[in-house]
């Protein structure tokens, strides 16, 4: 079993942050707990999966964010305490009803986690959350370690229950995925059941309802903003100087590391609890300082809070910040960062330590689809398809999930993407708007999050569009977590299984057929006959990710994976293989032939059917 | 106490991110403060796996520039990828097995001699230890003890600061009970051999 429930109180555990919330959450009376998986908040769930059942709660993968959401909401309204989680994007999707729980208020504690992701290490933006608090009028409080998402949960619990609003909590990639040092308390689970009780006052949300409501909503904020003031999360940093430096989540750590190490004067002031902003917790700290620098990733939120605070009260202060380009305005920052800012403000020069250089150019090494990856099949018999139909230009809208990554060399499909799902609603697009063929990719998570709509769309806008379905029984991307078209859910428990053939059957899609993309030829004949298909075609390209494949192979030793080997004697050195169907476990030998990594190769035999010279062999 | 960064470089696969969980366990054992930081996701798709650390008392695990004092690199050409956060103060234990990227043989990149890069390593840092880390794990009795023959050699570098009890205590937490057996002669060959390159 899990440290994460099992270890006792006043241990210390070395946890990554998206860990030790999990921690804090089964130490607060956590009943209900939902998300759908993205970086940089998905070892949540992974964690939640291995302990859910044996903590006795609940815990899904829901199909998006917006249910994730709308199911923690219901288990607060219920009187059970709940956690949701989300990557910053998921956020957009949730948002809908997440606009709506400040009015109708909860009943338990409700924790909404947004995991926001400065510098764009996995996502298609770097939007900064805290503006939802804003527009969903729910408090923020932002971590800046491990430790103290853990210790967040309780005190985020509270101002839950007390405000009756949900909570919001910002994290970033730098401090989900930090691991540290984490002392924990004793684990405290809530009950299993609560009970919704009805409310017509509040829950149905109709107009009448939300117009009283909003009135409510602002004088709790107001009644907020008073605990944020009073809240010990919003601390001065005091080592006695007239530069003020106020800051939150990761931006704080880079700020006192550079305070520490070069003894600087300068106060630093942590905002924690920041929204509703503490008025008078800053004002006093504005007092107190000639100059100030507001350091946060990534819009100048606090920035103008401080600058709106300067002008109510008619203060004088020098503001250094982003809006006068002392601090970057995009991408996450860095201690470097802070120390030029921080130099900056102080107007001193501070000692540089020498870094290495080395003018050698290295070679590029973006993420690749893993050896034996099925949608390298499925997008290479694609592309054969509508070359051998003699189809010129057309259109590959691909969506969010491994196979994003067809819009690099040497597939260089993937034309169009927006967010998840918007493959197939771009597809209806340029059906409408142009004369070009269109076929769109999806993964099967992402056709259960979010395709659906656009098929139906597809279907009784009567376009001429082809559907790629690509099913490779998980959410990969992520990490490789359950979705509803696997067997199993997110307590690792027998769910029941949703056929993606049936549902595009029964919206009325005319061309259904499945295909297992190990076989090329097989796929490329039925990607060539949607192609010519007369209206919305569908191909499910079927073929289990090989990150499924390696786990039963541990299980089951004596099923030994085939590896393939080339033959030297048949290689002509076309480069087919390496320039057009480019695996990893390729590489050109010294002799100038193609070669196979055994210790990638997966065996999955593509690369047989690919070689026009039948070089590639298993190894015996 | 100064804070000791360990900068750890390598592809999506090696084990850099149990490498370091390993080193923060071991950190925790001891009872000196450790921070972390490590990218999952895209990068993990073959892409460069970088992960940081600070032991000691600081705040944030990112690094400063020129602020390394180990860099332990799993693949040649990745021990040149954050240079900047290196020095000629700097002590590297570099794996000189490649891991060629897909882009080379789409020729929108080029893969020097591997030794290019360890050469261009020792003449900017203070120390670099060379081993095959692949050979030697194979003859510890396992290839996936590589990233322990990584940790191996890096305890015997000088001012690491954490010692061998620690460190072993952390692995036999860490890595599946049947396979602790090559693990250990892994940590210990790749010690010994860092030790022998380090006189
Ligand atoms: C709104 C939103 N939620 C979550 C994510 C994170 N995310 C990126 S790819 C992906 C998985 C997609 O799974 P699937 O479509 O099955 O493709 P696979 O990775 O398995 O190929 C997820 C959840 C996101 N980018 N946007
Ligand atoms: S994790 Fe699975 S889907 Fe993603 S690249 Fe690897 S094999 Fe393909």
């Amino acid at each position: 079993m899990s440290d994460i429930l099992t270890a006792e109180s006043g241990s210390k555990l070395y946890l990554l942050g998206n860990e030790a919330v999990v921690r804090g959450a089964l130490e607060n009376g956590i009943s209900v707990a939902a998300t759908y998986p993205g970086t940089p908040s998905s070892e949540i769930g992974d964690t939640f999966m291995d302990v859910a059942k044996d903590a006795g709660m609940y815990f899904e993968f829901s199909a998006n964010e917006k249910v994730a959401l709308e199911v923690a909401a219901a288990a607060a309204a219920s009187g059970l305490r709940s956690f949701v989680w989300m990557k910053h994007v998921g956020l957009n999707v949730a948002s809908d009803s997440f606009m709506s729980i400040a009015y109708t208020k909860i009943r338990a504690g409700m924790v909404v986690l947004t995991a926001d992701d400065p510098s764009c290490w996995s996502s298609q933006n770097e939007q900064d959350n805290r503006w939802y608090a804003r527009l969903g009028n729910t408090p923020v409080l932002e971590p800046s370690s491990p430790q103290e998402m853990h210790d967040l949960m309780k005190y985020a619990y509270e101002i839950s229950e007390k405000s009756e609003l949900p909570v919001l909590m910002r994290t970033t990639t730098r401090i989900s995925h930090m691991r540290g040092v984490v002392t924990v308390g004793p684990v405290n689970v809530g009950k299993r059941k609560g009970e919704f009780e009805k409310d017509a006052t509040r829950f149905p949300i109709l107009p009448a309802i939300a117009y009283v409501a909003h009135k409510r909503i602002i004088a709790t904020l107001a009644e907020l903003a008073k605990d944020a003031d009073a809240s010990p999360w919003n601390k001065v940093y005091k080592r006695g100087g007239k530069l003020g430096i106020i800051t939150s989540g990761p931006t704080f750590n880079y700020a006192m590391d550079v305070v520490d190490e070069y003894d600087l004067k300068a106060d630093v002031l942590k905002l924690t609890y920041t929204y509703p902003f503490p008025e008078q917790t800053v004002l006093n700290f504005l007092k107190d300082h000639e100059t100030i620098l507001v350091a946060e990733e990534v819009d100048p939120i606090m920035e103008k809070e401080v600058l709106a605070i300067l002008g109510k009260y008619g203060l004088q202060r020098k503001i250094y910040g982003k809006l006068d380009g002392t601090m970057p305005m995009p991408y996450e920052f860095s201690p470097d960062i802070l120390k030029a800012g921080i130099s900056k403000a102080l107007g001193v020069t501070l000692p540089e330590k020498a870094a290495a250089t080395s003018g050698l150019t290295l070679p590029a090494r973006p993420p690749v689809w893993c050896a034996g990856c099925p949608h390298r099949a499925t997008f290479y018999a694609a592309k054969k398809a509508v070359e051998h139909l003699g189809i010129k230009n057309a259109v590959f809208p691909a969506d969010i999930g491994c196979y994003s990554l067809s819009a690099a060399a040497p597939y260089r499909m993937g034309d169009y993407c927006l967010s998840m799902g918007s493959s197939v609603g771009l597809a209806n697009g340029i059906d409408a708007a142009t004369d070009q063929k269109v076929m769109a990719f999806i993964g099967d998570s992402t056709f259960f999050h979010s395709g659906m709509p656009a098929v139906v769309n597809a279907v009784h806008g009567d376009h001429k569009i082809v559907i790629v379905v690509l099913d490779n029984r998980i959410t990969a991307m992520t990490g490789g977590q359950p979705n509803p078209g696997m067997p199993m859910n997110g307590m690792g428990e027998v769910a029941p299984e949703i056929s993606i053939e049936q549902i595009v059957k029964a919206m009325g899609v005319g061309f259904v057929k499945t295909v297992d993309p190990a076989n090329l030829a097989a796929t490329q004949a039925v990607m060539e006959e949607a192609l010519q298909f007369d209206g919305v075609a569908a191909v499910i390209s079927k073929h289990p990710c090989v990150m499924i494949k390696t786990e039963e192979k541990s299980e089951k030793s004596t099923r030994q994976k085939l590896i393939f080997t080339v033959d030297k004697e048949k290689c002509d050195e076309c480069m087919v293989c390496v320039t057009q169907f480019s695996c990893p476990a390729m590489f050109i030998d010294k002799d100038g032939k193609v070669a196979i990594d055994a210790e990638q190769c997966n065996g999955c035999a593509v690369c047989v059917q690919v070689c026009p010279q039948k070089a590639f062999r298993v190894r015996r | 106490m100064k804070n000791y960064c360990v900068y750890i470089a390598g592809v999506g696969g090696q084990g850099v991110v149990r490498t370091s969980v390993i080193i923060g366990l071991a950190c925790v054992k001891k009872g000196v403060g450790i921070v972390m930081s490590e990218i999952h996701g895209m990068a993990q798709r073959g892409g460069s796996v970088p992960a940081e650390m600070k032991i000691g008392d600081a705040y944030s695990p990112i690094i400063e520039q020129g602020g390394t004092d180990l860099l332990i690199s799993f693949e040649p050409a990745e021990s040149l990828r954050a240079m900047n956060k290196l020095s000629k103060d700097t002590v590297a234990v570099v794996n000189t097995r490649p891991i060629v990227p897909v882009t080379v043989a789409l020729g929108t990149s080029m893969y020097l001699d591997p030794q290019a890069y360890i050469d261009e390593l020792k003449t900017k840092l203070k120390k670099v230890v060379v081993l095959d880390a692949e050979s030697i794990a194979l003859e510890a009795g396992n290839v996936l003890s590589l990233n322990m023959v990584m940790l191996g050699a890096a305890a015997a570098t000088p001012g690491f600061p954490l010692e061998k009890e620690f460190l072993v205590a952390a692995m036999k937490d860490n890595l599946p009970a049947r396979a602790m057996d090559a693990n250990l002669r892994a940590f210990d060959m790749g010690f010994q051999q860092a030790t022998k390159d380090l006189q």
